[in-house]
């Protein structure tokens, strides 16, 4: 018994997540008794309580897990322990519940973590939806409502499409350079483990009295300044969210920076490393503003900084500029690894090299650095000072430029192609038709004039879910189907995937199609109820809705199944030129055997004879060259 | 030979979608009426476009469709590969240069119109707006009611007059918007926001908090009545004999924030 409470785990992580709590108890307690509180009553606050174990709890949890023992070891001058490996690989399903340093295993664990969260944000959408069939109803109450659409959101951004994306890079990376692992190992480890925190307690306010979060994942303040407590774990959830985001993305930049394989030179790297390059570059530099965003938010809770209140000299639209310039870099965050997904997946479905590979390179890197200009284009009605919107409309209508190469460069890939229209290319194609649409629309939202009626309504959520729906999410099913072999050995159902594929593209295109002409004819986003003269308009939607969450059913069916009694896959299914599909499937623990070569470009399909990566012959053993001196003179 | 029938085709059937889509643009009714000067600029702004972005989408979904149709994999294929084309640097000049000349144009013009719209007139009226949980109301400064200034729950402005709102909150951030206006604009807490509107069509239209601000937004809705000017001019009338006459309840206990 004492040995498990000694040893890194959940038990451990359990009885120190309780320790977390009453370290909260009696911090707050004595502090607050040590100012001025005179009374019992006053000496015992549950929002001060809740405020600091909200961050003292997860990462008591966290220590007790094992995530900071080697760092702990080494900073008190204890004997750290030997790399041995033995935290390496999974062996059994018991594996993906420790701290796990193979990247590989970690790419599942983000992966699987992060579709559970989509199926509760979706599913809370539904429950939305069912509220908004028709006006005026009380399935749940307003304030339940607002809660639904904040958590919603949080979570699908939070905790699904940043992290998944950062979950199949986490496993495919290493894999396409040719490295035997992260550069940071036990960082990444770690940084796994803070997104069931960060998700658990976004859930977990729901249970905080005066319900969830409820003002947007945006957290405009002043609202969320003077919100009941469940603001706190939006705030402090998005610290987790943010900081394994800014482990993970280090780690991708270093890993790619000084691990690439011999000869992968950075006009030799698959285009979906390029992305999480760029994107990695977005992450470090953007990912603090919210975190200070949120600080801000906490401060003025918890100690009456007034950052925010106007009364006391604070300034309240200074939050939404802190906010958007992460949360526009963060649009990208969201949708440059699907681009990388997409390169991928359509010059190994087409058979061809794509088209103009490095203005797809240097079309990413335009887009993380004008990705840092556009921010205030969210506030061309805040009231910020007038002339800020000319240049951001400027820049916001030229970011297209690079997306529209990007766009042209994939249909041009698709020419004079051999297309293979499975799973993944079917949402690879899908996905061009409405990110298209997605984009189109915000261009126009670019338009002053015509932001200035739209902003905040429907339209906006028509455009937002164009393009995660539409844009980031259909990227990672293209790339989940994609990669499956790969990840787990198996096949999966090619007729559950089509089917798939086509009711998500239809019901997609019916859920958020017509939010576009509502948002036009003035319907408010955020709404727990509207006039009845969109109540049709609604009712369809929200039927359309309910197939859509259907058909993710269909998807999560086809992974389960597939992945237990799937037929085995080959290490190369695709017939890829990539490194990740010169392994075995799944890869073996350290992924190469043998150190790769890279000797030309990963897309040089149709070109007889050409290869990516070749792989050095094995050593030849010492004792050959040692034993007969008449074997030696042969070589030129 | 057969790709350049296949292309022509293509072609045609691309530009008649286009057709249908423009067609379609006028047709549908996309916004609800448009009862302001302003409402007018914009709208022909949108059509714009749309009309813009009908070709651009067309041409995706058919490079799309041309591509599935023609080099689907046949069967027999399975182990045949494309044509190994790595780029055509004029072709991505193209598609560089045209988008940007495309998007600067566009922008172009919505600079126009938003000058159009927030040029500054040589006469106009004031009038306060102040948002809090959950209600708007509205505030007539001395320049108009002749009298003492006059707080009121309903709003009236006068047809064919420049009229700027000068906008307030006092808690949360609420957004002063009318859909019929096209025109929508932030109530913050410690500053004031404002627009400026000539409203050119009689009648009553919603006004709506079009930014979360609680519990109570869904209902947090009052409405614009455009009137004629002598209408106008009777009703501040009437409002401030009947504030004169003792009822002080209702819209004068809401206090004027101004």
């Amino acid at each position: 018994m004492v040995a498990q409470l000694k040893a890194p785990g959940m038990i451990r992580g359990a009885v120190m997540f309780l320790g977390g709590i009453v370290f909260a108890f009696f911090l707050t307690w004595v502090i607050r008794a040590s100012t001025g509180h005179s009374t019992f009553h006053h000496y015992i606050s549950g929002d001060a309580i809740t405020t600091v174990a909200l961050m003292a709890a997860p990462l008591g949890f966290l220590v007790g897990l094992g995530g900071f023992d080697y760092w702990f070891y080494w900073a008190s001058g204890r004997k750290t322990r030997p790399e041995d490996h033995s935290g390496h690989g999974a062996y059994t399903w018991r594996d993906y519940f420790r701290i796990n340093t193979d990247h590989k295993v970690i790419g599942i664990q983000y992966t699987v973590n992060s579709f559970i969260f989509l199926l509760i944000g979706g599913l809370l959408a539904m429950l939305m939806r069912a509220q908004l069939a028709q006006p005026g109803s009380h399935f749940v109450s307003a304030n339940t409502f607002n809660g639904l659409f904040s958590v919603h959101a949080s979570l699908l951004i939070f905790l699904f499409i940043i992290p998944v994306f950062a979950g199949l890079g986490n496993y495919v990376i290493p894999l396409m350079i040719g490295a035997p692992d992260m550069a940071f190992p036990r960082l990444n480890a770690l940084s796994f483990w803070l997104l069931p925190v960060a998700g658990i307690m976004m859930l977990g306010s729901f249970f905080a009295p005066g319900g969830a979060f409820a003002d947007g994942w945006t957290a405009y303040t002043p609202l969320s300044d003077t919100a009941p407590v469940g603001q706190v774990f939006f705030s402090v959830a998005v610290q987790f969210a943010g900081a394994s985001s800014i482990m993970t993305a280090l780690n991708f930049l270093v890993t790619i920076i000084t691990m690439r394989a011999p000869g992968m030179s950075f006009f030799r790297l698959p285009l979906l490393v390029w992305a999480n390059f760029a994107t990695s570059l977005l992450v470090v530099i953007a990912t603090p503003f919210i975190a200070a965003s949120q600080f801000f938010i906490l401060l003025d809770r918890g100690l009456g900084f007034n950052f925010f209140n106007a009364a006391k000299g604070g300034d309240v639209l200074m939050y939404q500029h802190v906010f958007w310039f992460y949360s526009h870099p963060a649009v990208y965050i969201m949708m440059l690894p699907g681009f990388g997904i997409i390169s991928e997946v359509i010059a190994v479905k087409a058979r061809k090299p794509i088209f103009g590979y490095r203005m797809m390179a240097f079309s990413l890197l335009a887009i993380v650095g004008l990705g840092f200009t556009v921010w205030a284009h969210h506030m061309f009605t805040s009231g910020m000072a007038a002339w800020i919107r000319i240049p951001m409309a400027i820049t916001t209508a030229i970011i297209a430029v690079p997306t529209g190469i990007k766009i042209f460069s994939w249909l041009a890939t698709l020419f004079r192609g051999v297309l293979r229209l499975d799973t993944p290319m079917l949402f690879a194609l899908g996905f061009l038709a409405t990110f298209t649409l997605g984009g189109i629309s915000g261009v126009m939202l670019a338009m002053i004039p015509f932001d200035i009626h739209v902003s905040a309504t429907y339209f906006i959520v028509a455009h937002i879910h164009y393009v995660l729906f539409g844009g980031s999410l259909m990227t990672i099913f293209a790339g989940v189907y994609y990669w499956f072999p790969k990840m787990t050995g198996r096949m999966y159902d090619e007729r559950l995937g089509k089917w798939h594929f086509w009711l998500t593209f239809v019901f997609m295109n019916a859920t958020f199609g017509p939010m576009h002409v509502i948002g036009l004819q003035g319907m408010p986003r955020r709404v727990a109820t509207y006039a009845s003269e969109f109540a049709g308009m609604n009712l369809f939607i929200s039927i359309a809705s309910f197939f859509l969450g259907a058909s993710t059913l269909i998807f999560v069916y086809n992974m389960i199944t597939s992945w237990r009694g799937g037929p085995r896959a080959t290490g190369n299914p695709w017939r890829g030129m990539t490194l990740e599909w010169q392994v075995s499937s799944p890869p073996p623990v350290f992924n190469f055997d043998r150190v790769p070569t890279v000797v030309g470009g990963p897309y040089e399909y149709g070109i007889p004879g050409a290869v990516h990566g070749i792989f050095a012959p094995p050593p030849v053993p010492a004792t050959v060259g040692a034993g007969s001196g008449a074997a030696t003179p042969q070589g030129p | 030979m057969n790709r350049r029938r296949s292309v022509t085709i293509t072609v045609i059937l691309a530009l008649i979608a286009v057709g249908i889509g423009i067609w379609l643009s006028y047709e549908i009714r996309w916004f609800p009426v448009a009862a302001s000067k302003q409402a007018v600029n914009s709208d022909r702004l949108y059509h714009v476009l749309v009309i813009a972005s009908i070709p651009i989408f067309v041409l995706v979904v058919t490079a799309i469709l041309f591509n599935v149709w023609n080099f689907r994999m046949r069967p027999g294929e399975e182990l045949k590969d494309g044509a190994p084309i790595h780029g055509n640097t004029r072709l991505e000049v193209f598609w560089t240069a045209i988008p940007t000349v495309l998007l600067l144009s566009l922008v172009g013009y919505s600079f126009v119109v938003l000058h159009e719209n927030e040029k500054k007139p040589a006469r106009e009226i004031k009038i306060g707006v102040t948002g809090q949980q959950f209600v708007w109301t509205y505030q007539y400064p001395r320049a108009l009611t002749g009298g003492a200034p006059l707080n009121s729950y309903e709003l009236y402005i006068p047809r064919n007059e420049s009229v700027q709102f000068q906008i307030h909150s006092r808690d949360v951030i609420h957004a002063f918007w009318v859909p019929a206006f096209r025109l929508q604009e932030d109530a913050v807490p410690g500053i004031t926001t404002n627009w400026r509107v000539t409203a050119t069509r009689l009648g009553t239209y919603p006004v709506i908090c079009n930014l979360l601000c609680g519990a109570g937004h869904s209902l947090m809705r009052s409405a614009v009545h455009v009137v004629s000017q002598a209408r106008f001019q009777e009703w501040l009338k009437s409002q401030a004999s009947a504030a004169a006459g003792g009822s002080s309840g209702g819209a004068a206990a809401g206090g004027s924030a101004g």
